[in-house]
């Protein structure tokens, strides 16, 4: 029974590459996003789980001179407060009015002192600058200097409690995001209020964008309303990625 | 893992007892891997031109985009030359300041599933054709099949058989792993340079990845001419399996595949 034996024979290795996947999966759970028991999402977790296993924690990510800065597409929503477009916001539009001098943003969840900076107050932190490449996960990358304060100075600020895992954000064009403490509190990963040497245009993610520089363009959400910080792992629901398909952690 | 091993070794050993009385079979390590690696890679492939399609354009060095000249457009989807972006503004004074640009189309892009779903396969051909290539090299696989010997490596030796395979004089198949010259080379080529070229150039295009490892993006030149590369070295790939499957089918397919699935080339 030759053909039966072969069959057997590849089970088990397909079966010993998931019971090795599942082995690491299971021994750092603690640490993942959920997979819905979607396989494709297993596979992204696998990666993640490698990703943290395989890469330093602190490295950072290149960073070019000013020459290489090049021509930067504008892409998903360019202005949340065009009323003609979805996701469109009345609230944004009226702070836009007001160049953003109301602007406020929130800080809350597991913080000691939940509370909300204008933009003077965030520029009042010390600010990082750096030229980093976008990598847009439709396959095209563009180059941009971006200043702003390192998210991790605002939640110092913030007292963040020990129990933190998350954190997540909510923009003014209705997406919800998040990232883990690796990437929140790495010292590329900003709040920019800045693009090329001047304020952040509209089309760019005014006032505030979110930089994460290790993970592909999606990540960095643009027109930043709240932050909130979490020990569960939240996915956004219909506003977040997953429940639309894309994948959480996009490393890669 | 252990069973394979030995089944390898057994395999591999009794080849080598009998080297030219009865030709020896595929071992189920080559087996297995070889199903697993085609079935990883038609999805690769398939799941690639996917994501190429959200952006058919290539480029040389670290930035390309809609608003920069494309070393190449690929005619494929409807994002191809598609127009339309407005508020065209410089980032800096002069005529050659790079420019920002709002997009105004919906582009066709399927990366959601795509690319998931390419680095699922992609694990698959990574973590089985890593068991291969070490199973290869402790049984003597590669030593005693694979690499050209040096007696073997004679110009009027290649040239002779390549005139064979161009005029299509191909040898009957003996369903094992007794392979002519050019089988050889092409073989080595594609485990010890085309697939790890496409791993690597796939990993070079991942912004974790080269944070930790910035030499990746070093070697390639920046992340377009790695995705450059990557294509181009799924091309080679594609010729290769378009070629092989060709070869299959002249040298006896029938033999072929009972060699490369039960093990077993002889028929009853």
């Amino acid at each position: 029974m030759k053909t039966d034996e072969l069959i057997t024979r590849r089970n088990i290795l397909i079966a010993g590459v998931t019971a090795v996947g599942g082995l690491v999966l299971t021994s750092c759970s603690k640490q993942l996003p959920p997979t819905y028991g979607n396989i494709l999402r297993m596979g992204d977790t696998f990666t993640y789980a490698a990703h943290q296993a395989l890469i330093p924690g602190e490295s950072l990510v290149k960073e070019y001179s000013h020459k290489d800065i090049s021509s930067f597409p504008a892409t998903g929503t360019t202005n949340p407060g065009d009323p003609d477009k979805p996701n469109s916001s009345e609230l944004y539009r009226n702070l836009q009015r007001g160049n953003f001098a109301d602007w406020r943003l929130t800080i809350e969840g597991l913080v000691a002192r939940p509370g909300s900076y204008s933009l003077a107050e965030l520029k009042r932190f010390s600010a990082r600058t750096q030229i980093t490449r976008h990598t847009c996960e439709e396959g095209w990358t563009a180059i941009g200097e971006w200043t702003g304060v390192p998210l991790s100075r605002v939640l110092d600020a913030a007292g963040m409690l020990p129990n933190a895992r998350f954190v997540s954000f909510y923009s003014f064009d209705d997406w919800v995001d998040n990232i883990d403490m690796l990437d929140a509190l790495h010292p590329q990963t900003l709040l920019a209020y800045g693009m090329n040497g001047r304020d952040l245009p509209v089309a760019h993610g005014a006032p505030v964008r979110l930089r994460v520089e290790r993970q592909l363009g999606y990540k960095s959400m643009k027109y930043i309303q709240r932050i909130v910080v979490t020990e569960e792992f939240n996915d956004g629901g219909k506003s977040g990625n997953i429940q639309n398909g894309w994948a959480w952690y996009v490393g890669i | 893992m252990r069973a394979y091993l030995n089944g390898a070794l057994a395999m591999t050993e009794s080849s080598e007892s009998t080297p030219n009385s009865t030709p020896s079979r595929h071992t189920r390590i080559v087996r297995a891997s070889h199903w697993i690696v085609t079935l990883s890679f038609i999805l690769l492939a398939f799941t690639g031109v996917v994501i190429l399609m959200a952006h058919p354009r290539l480029y040389w060095g670290d930035t390309g985009n809609d608003l920069t000249p494309a070393l190449l457009e690929l005619p494929i989807s409807r994002n191809y030359k598609h127009g339309g972006w407005d508020n065209q503004v410089a980032f800096f004074q002069g005529e050659s300041s790079p420019v920002s640009a709002n997009r105004t189309f919906d582009i066709f892009n399927k990366n959601g599933w795509g690319r998931s779903l390419h680095f699922l396969a992609a694990w698959f051909l990574v973590i089985v054709g890593v068991i291969y290539v070490l199973v290869g090299i402790f049984t003597g696989h590669f030593r005693r099949h694979i690499v050209p010997r040096l007696a073997e490596l004679k110009p009027g030796l290649f040239w002779h058989d390549l005139k064979e395979h161009l005029r299509l004089r191909i040898r009957a198949a003996t369903g094992g792993p007794q392979y002519g010259l050019m089988q050889k080379c092409s073989y080595f080529a594609v485990v010890f340079l085309a697939l790890p070229l496409v791993v690597l150039s796939g990993l070079a295009m991942s912004p974790a990845i080269t944070a930790g490892y910035p030499v990746l993006l070093r070697v390639f030149n920046g992340y377009q001419s790695a995705r450059t590369i990557h294509f181009f070295a799924f091309l080679i790939l594609l010729l290769f399996l378009l070629a092989h499957v060709f070869m299959v089918i002249k040298s006896g397919f029938r033999r072929q595949m009972r060699g490369m699935t039960i093990g077993d080339s002889h028929e009853n």
